[in-house]
């Protein structure tokens, strides 16, 4: 339980981390360029929208610091991260929440997938070290150097303009009406192959890679011998002794590398014109909207963080001694 | 992100001490003429240079090094000059082809090289630095100062970075790549800084340094002299890991848009071949080449980690005897023991691998860890901290 209580703190304290670094970059960075926004769109923006804006972009020079903290996190609690410039007037957190469905879809998906056979060929390679298999490590290094953006673009010169089994961008074709059918799901999955099948191969040589050098330290312990000397059969001793011990930096490096797998499969979403989370931040840095800029980052931060809670309890519930630790 | 991973997953299993006797064994080994050894001669100097595969990665990078430096003078065009050749594909004149200005994309990766190259390097500095001080300190203190230094850290680890880079830069008035290495710097440190606290965390029980500090020491000159030079293959991999990191981050903040001063570098390449529909017009030269530097960088930084990983950890080197010689030698690989060939002068003898692997305690006739500080790392990781370390033991 001490465990998960101190977890559980130290997610409070990255949570208010990220909200406070998000509270001082507009305020620290040099010019005002939100202020010259809002006087542009005088007597557009309501003025309760103004004054959320003025709040989240620190332009009330008359109120303190603190002050002006504690009334960013009372807005942030009222779900009101401002009006989006583009999307003009339509609030910050509508925008997101259109777009947030999708990229967890499409990310989440792809990562699972990765690591799954990533940890699966991994287990493989370290289990027979010294065949065949090794030759695949370098093969995977090479797509892990590869950008995503990059492997993407090849993607779709190959795929989509040279063989035309794909479309090169969207998320589902745009003469179906989004409703739970099966021809807009079958749309839905058709236009997420690409963008996926990219995802997977350009992030699966890190979960190979991680999980066959600890397959190579974990085979050599004690308790793997034994088992083969009592006669279990290969699979018993790789699956049940090796790989299940193997498997738990994986699950906390998953963790960590979380943040990092967000940031670059939002890239991914720019290069196919993906309607996600990473499209948005897209457009928002090109039309130089900053209050969607500021919601975006704190929503990913949020889904990290989540996604880091569950990967911490998998990791508790598969090491006891963790929980025993604290 | 991939390199970095298995630099912590390396530092885990450095904490396994039943691996500690096999560093000085496994140094002899015949791969492609490289590492051959007399049996009980002197250790040899350069070990590091005699892996393949650092090697591989030094020659790469220093091919890109020189590029960096001389670009300027041997690209044939200038990279923002327009022509009337518009969108050829490559030929002589044009070794990479136009683009749609009819622009050299040859002279732009040329030139754009060092921009690449000085961004990752500076961030890479950067970022080594910040980690060097905030995880050797937090290692050293502990207490208190280590448990806020450690959130710190692990805060910067979970927030997600390329995010927070764009935001950052995003919202500057005009960025220039020194900049753009600054932030990258800032939101990058947290993973080596992390890695770099473990390991100090069981150095500064050990003999040496318990000795030095009884001699009167001061904290400055035991971190400095006794504790630094036994982290310098975890700095070393983490600044690598970090440049990477930092390439990448670069790239895809040029090609999204950001940080575009008319400074040519990779990502500015791509992000104009992006926005000029080269895909649809099929200019496949505008954007493989590219890519393609970019993947060749970034896996000549991952051979140079796999080299100081295979350096450190003894037992991941071993597995460089490839499956072909090992069949030659008749042995065959078995579950759970790191296949050791030792090789003499007189007729050459495989020792069959589960034989190599118990005799070699009594065998190690060198004292490895005094010939090699990261070995020594390596011994003596038993007290650290890390959930796992204490894993797979008990």
């Amino acid at each position: 339980m001490r465990f998960f209580l101190r977890r559980g703190l130290f997610y409070v304290i990255t949570f208010w981390a990220a909200v406070t670094i998000n509270f001082f970059i507009p305020r620290i960075m040099p010019g005002d360029p939100v202020r010259a926004l809002i006087a542009r769109n005088q007597g557009r923006i309501p003025s309760e929208a103004e004054a959320s804006l003025r709040i989240l972009f620190g332009l009330d020079q008359d109120t303190t610091l603190w002050q002006q903290y504690l009334d960013y996190w009372a807005l942030l609690f009222r779900g009101d991260l401002g009006i989006s410039f583009t999307y003009f007037p339509t609030p910050v957190s509508d925008v997101i929440a259109q777009a947030l469905p999708w990229t967890i879809g499409l990310v989440g998906i792809a990562t699972i997938l990765s690591f799954t056979i990533g940890t699966l060929l991994g287990t493989g390679i370290g289990w027979r070290r010294g065949t065949w298999a090794d030759s695949l490590l370098p093969i995977s290094t090479f797509f892990s150097a590869v950008p995503y953006f990059w492997l993407a673009l090849i993607a779709i010169t190959i795929f989509s303009v040279t063989l035309g089994w794909f479309p090169a961008s969207g998320s589902y074709d745009r003469s179906l009406i989004p409703m739970w059918s099966w021809e807009f799901v079958g749309s839905v999955i058709y236009y997420g192959t690409l963008p996926a099948l990219t995802i997977v191969i350009s992030s699966i040589s890190g979960w190979i890679l991680g999980m066959r050098n600890m397959m190579v330290t974990v085979s050599s312990e004690d308790y793997v011998t034994v088992a083969q000397a009592k006669g279990l059969s290969e699979r018993a001793v790789m699956f049940g002794y090796a790989a299940r011990n193997a498997i738990l930096p994986q699950v906390s490096s998953f963790a960590l590398s979380l943040g990092f797998i967000v940031g670059g499969t939002l890239v991914m979403e720019i290069v196919f014109s993906y309607q996600g989370i990473g499209y948005l931040l897209f457009t928002a840095v090109a039309a130089k909207d900053y209050p969607l800029m500021q919601g975006i980052f704190l929503v990913i931060t949020v889904a990290v963080l989540i996604a880091n809670i569950v990967a911490d309890i998998a990791y508790g519930i598969l090491d006891p001694r963790t929980r025993q630790e604290g | 992100m991939t390199i970095d991973t298995s630099i912590v997953e390396e530092s885990e299993e450095l904490a396994k001490p039943s691996q500690a006797p096999m560093t000085g064994v496994v140094a002899a080994r015949g791969r492609g003429g490289f590492g051959r050894r007399r049996a009980g001669g002197k250790p040899p100097k350069f070990l590091f240079m005699r892996n393949s595969k650092a090697v591989a990665g030094l020659v790469i990078l220093a091919f890109f090094l020189l590029i960096a430096i001389i670009g300027p003078w041997i690209a044939p065009y200038d990279p923002s000059a327009r022509s009337s050749d518009v969108l050829q594909p490559p030929s002589w004149q044009h070794l990479f082809g136009t683009t749609h200005l009819g622009q050299d994309v040859f002279s732009q990766i040329v030139v754009g090289t060092r921009g690449v190259i000085i961004v990752g390097f500076v961030a890479g500095i950067l970022a080594t630095a910040i980690g060097v001080i905030i995880g050797v300190t937090a290692g050293y203190i502990g207490g208190l100062g280590d448990e806020t230094l450690s959130v710190l850290a692990n805060v910067f680890l979970v927030i997600p970075q390329l995010p927070l880079i764009i935001i950052i830069a995003g919202q500057l008035p005009s960025v220039g790549g020194v900049t753009v290495a600054v932030v990258i710097a800032i939101t990058g440190w947290a993973w080596g800084a992390r890695v770099l606290r473990a390991q100090t965390l069981s150095l500064r029980k050990r003999d040496f340094v318990e000795a030095a500090r009884a001699n009167g020491e001061s904290t400055w000159r035991i971190i400095t002299v006794e504790i630094l030079p036994n982290l310098t293959a975890i700095i070393a991999s983490g600044f690598v890991g970090t440049v990477a990191f930092a390439v990448l981050s670069l790239i895809t903040l040029s090609f999204i848009g950001i940080g575009n001063t008319g400074e040519w570098n990779w990502g500015t390449v791509l992000y104009q071949a992006q926005a000029q529909l080269a895909l649809q017009r099929g200019a496949w030269w505008w954007f493989v080449p590219a890519g393609l530097c970019i993947a060749l960088l970034g896996m000549a930084l991952t051979l140079i980690n796999f080299g100081i990983d295979e350096f450190v950890n003894p037992r991941l080197r071993s597995t460089g005897v490839n499956a072909k010689s090992l069949r030659k030698r008749g042995i065959r690989p078995r579950i759970g023991f790191t296949p050791v060939v030792r090789e003499t002068d007189a007729p050459r003898t495989a020792i069959a691998p589960h034989l190599a692997e118990h005799t070699e305690p009594t065998d190690a006739a060198r004292p490895a860890d005094a010939a090699r500080p990261a070995d020594a790392a390596a011994s003596a990781e038993a007290e650290a901290s890390s959930p796992t370390s204490k894993g797979a033991r008990a």
